[in-house]
């Protein structure tokens, strides 16, 4: 009895202890939180850091933009914080952005996640319209990452236009016409036509080659030129209705039923060692895909490879710039985030890396790094890629765009393309996937 | 063994007492004498409340870091699993009850991460303790450079998960896999080893048996040569062979370790994890088009950070913690079943 009343006395003290330290950890916290603003985010003796967070290679330190800012403004010190998965990126900002505290002065929104931050964390961005001039943007970029009351909450950075990259070598040798503009022109409009190619090519194909990577980089290709995806106007879920979606699952279906894929998953290391075996002869790449070529394929790709346009203008991937209302710095990371989506630096960004402007009062003055031009056979790639930019329609986005779209790509064509399903049971396993996605 | 444990145990509440007579020995000598002065008063108080504060302080840090990382993220873990919450909107929780768990249960995903994580559990973990008992006992034996073949057994567990899986990914890539390349040596068929239920479940088990082979033998090669000589010495005069030594002397002393390994080994496949995530590459939170390797945390992750379904996640967490309480139980089971035939 007596050893119970004291140990539960003893319990008393530990849970007041442990009250009191925590009390005094989460004092701690709060204090931390300012301190931790002014180390890597305040003003000390007149200067300013600023803070810059992207993911993958964004190309602003490569290209030197963030010395030349500092050497125009003397008082502003920038440091970027980079994570190099958007798929660990974005939940880190999302749960940063809610909390109020954490998040960076800037911070970089992939398009995939672009309408997710527009109808859902619209209230933690700084609406960027009022201060810019919109007209400099593609309309389609804007659009993407405006509210429905107007308000902007991220300045357009690069763009994905696409074309077809193929390999002019194993197109000579499967007997095809190997001119660009002759190949466009016999897919113009209709990726079922770039499937048809794909089933010559296949009758003559040299040995150990396929006509393309896989079937899942048709369907991304082709549902990026579509202006119905996956959401209609209202935010309602189409994707089972949708016409741009039937369209590029057909196309890919194609391709899957068929012998034409090399059934690579993109961006594996597989994937890799087929640019550099040369195991497929064409790859449906948006223009910032230029650099990851030339680096898997190597010198042995060099002057094979060239560029033509792809059947309807698409765009895959590209960035937005935001500023999070939480910055303690707004006006000096508005002028910041302005400063390198102008044209101008976006021009500086496309010689660095081939990340394409979004600001077409860039396009006339973009010039390649001569190295990519001579690898893709002197190719005009700005050409190409800019009049796929400017004809690239508007499109309807969601919030749960990627798992609905990694759902038909990775479950409902993989099941069709790997395991020999039939399309129809492909299909009703993205189906399947999608509900349980959305949680129905 | 064990009766020796005991005794040392013994004289250890005993020693811990002692201290903690020492304030009511200073309280008597300060009754008996006058009475006591304010200040010297105030520092026997001060004193006595060090003696029973203090340990409690020392300790505090385990509890208050326990408290802030594990114990209530748990809590809150079990509060989002009650509601409908989204990654994107964490402010706006709507009450679900027991929604999610019941979605939990009429789900195919679920049910299916749980066969995965059950058949990759057991084709990772039995030949693995298998051959870490072998590996173990042969290290055993007086060997040249034993160390350096300790080390080596050791290193597969200091390599990072993401290193190894990506070469592993890359030995069972489907065509220039050098998996495949020596399968057609004997006239087997290339193998799509992602793609296939149990040559992915096979395959992502291989990682784990190769990192955690050495670690485990290592283990059990401690606990062999705690084994004292002259029990061999002993099964060697009555004309015991080696195997005949193995099987009666060697497995009967190791029990408790083994034991303790396959608590381990079981937790660790519970929770398996990076291995196929990474395996999977791209999209790896579905573990394959048919989330044919896809665990219970894998479709934790992918539910909760890829598809921001934080409640349903949640839930999942939960679920695999009653899972692994569960297995926890019958480990304990077993236990006692062993104790009581020794």
């Amino acid at each position: 009895m007596r050893t119970s009343t004291r140990r539960s006395h003893r319990l008393m003290a530990l849970a007041a202890v442990a009250a009191l330290t925590t009390g005094v950890l989460a004092g701690c916290s709060s204090d931390s939180n300012d301190t931790s603003s002014n180390s890597s985010g305040g003003t000390s003796k007149g200067k300013t850091t600023l803070t810059v967070g992207t993911f993958g290679v964004f190309g602003y330190k490569q290209a030197g933009l963030y010395d030349e800012y500092m050497k125009l403004h003397p008082n502003i010190t920038i440091k970027e914080d980079v994570t190099t998965r958007t798929d660990v990126y974005w939940p880190k900002v999302l749960t940063r952005l809610q909390a109020g505290s954490g998040t960076d002065d800037i911070q970089a929104i992939e398009v995939g996640n672009i309408t997710e931050a527009v109808q859902t964390q619209a209230d933690k961005f700084v609406d960027l319209g009022k201060d810019v001039d919109k007209s400099q943007w593609l309309p389609w970029k804007n659009a993407q990452a405006t509210t429905k009351d107007g308000k902007q909450i991220g300045l357009g950075t690069d763009t994905g236009p696409m074309a077809i990259c193929y390999r002019k070598d194993l197109f000579k040798k499967a007997g095809l016409p190997t001119d660009r503009t002759q190949l466009a022109a016999l897919w113009k409009g209709d990726w079922t036509k770039y499937v048809n190619v794909g089933k010559d090519y296949m009758k003559k194909a040299p040995k150990g080659t396929k006509f393309v990577d896989s079937a899942s980089s048709v369907y991304n290709a082709a549902i990026g030129g579509e202006s119905q995806r996956y959401y209609d106007k209202d935010g309602n879920v189409i994707w089972d209705k949708s016409t741009g979606v039937k369209a590029a699952w057909n196309a890919a279906m194609e391709v899957a039923t068929s012998n034409m894929s090399a059934k690579l998953k993109q961006f594996d290391p597989t994937w890799d060692q087929g640019f550099a075996n040369a195991s497929f002869a064409t790859v449906a790449c948006p223009a910032w895909m230029m650099g990851y070529i030339q680096e898997k394929a190597g010198t042995a790709g060099s002057g094979n490879w060239d560029v033509a346009a792809a059947p309807t203008a698409a765009n895959w991937g590209g960035s937005f710039l935001g500023v999070p209302t939480a910055t303690k710095h707004q006006a000096d990371a508005v002028a910041l985030a302005k400063w390198l989506t102008a044209p101008e630096q976006q021009e500086k960004v496309f010689a660095k890396q081939a990340s394409f402007p979004s600001t077409p009062a860039a396009y006339p003055n973009l010039k390649p790094a001569a190295a990519t031009t001579a690898y893709f056979s002197n190719a005009p790639i700005t050409q190409i890629f800019s009049d796929s930019a400017k004809t690239i329609p508007v499109q309807v986005f969601g919030i749960k765009d990627q798992p609905i779209g990694t759902a038909i790509t990775d479950v409902g064509i993989l099941q069709v393309e790997q395991k020999g399903k039939t399309p129809a049971q492909g299909w009703s396993a993205a189906t399947k996937e999608i509900k349980d996605v959305l949680g129905q | 063994m064990s009766s020796s444990k005991q005794a040392l145990a013994h004289p250890a509440p005993g020693s811990g007492a002692a201290p903690g007579n020492q304030p009511g020995a200073a309280r008597g000598a300060g009754g008996r004498g006058t009475p006591a002065p304010g200040p010297s008063s105030w520092r026997s108080r001060l004193y006595r409340w060090d003696m029973k504060a203090s340990p409690y302080a020392f300790i505090s840090p385990f509890f208050i870091i326990f408290g802030a990382f594990g114990l209530i993220p748990l809590l809150y873990t079990a509060w989002y699993s009650l509601h409908n919450v989204q990654l994107s909107s964490l402010d706006h929780k709507t009450w679900a009850g027991l929604d999610n768990y019941r979605n939990l249960l009429s789900s195919d995903f679920f049910w299916n991460a749980l066969k995965n994580t059950f058949t990759i559990g057991l084709i990772s973990t039995v030949p693995q303790l298998l051959m870490a008992i072998g590996i173990a006992h042969l290290l055993n034996y007086r060997l040249r450079g034993s160390t350096v073949w300790r080390v080596v057994m050791l290193t597969p567990y200091a390599t990072s998960v993401a290193a190894a899986t990506l070469v592993f990914t890359l030995l069972y890539s489907w065509d220039g896999g050098m998996v495949n390349w020596l399968l057609h040596f004997v006239g087997v068929n290339a193998i799509n080893w992602r793609e296939s239920t149990w040559g992915s479940q096979f395959a992502v088990s291989s990682i784990v048996i190769w990192r955690w082979t050495g670690y485990n033998a290592l283990i059990y090669l401690a606990a062999m040569q705690a084994i004292p000589a002259d029990l061999y010495e002993s099964a060697a005069i009555d004309g015991a062979n080696r195997w005949q030594q193995f099987r009666h002397v060697t497995i009967p002393q190791l029990r408790p370790t083994i034991l303790f390994t396959v608590v381990v080994s079981t937790i660790g496949a519970t929770q398996l994890f990076g291995e196929p995530l990474l395996f999977g590459g791209v999209s790896g939170s579905k573990g394959g088009s048919e989330h044919q390797y896809q665990t219970l945390g894998l479709y934790m992750y992918d539910q909760g950070w890829i598809i921001g379904n934080l409640g349903k996640a949640s839930a999942i967490a939960w679920s695999m913690f009653l899972i692994l309480l569960i297995v926890a139980a019958i480990n304990l089971l077993f236990t006692r079943r062993l104790r009581k035939s020794q």
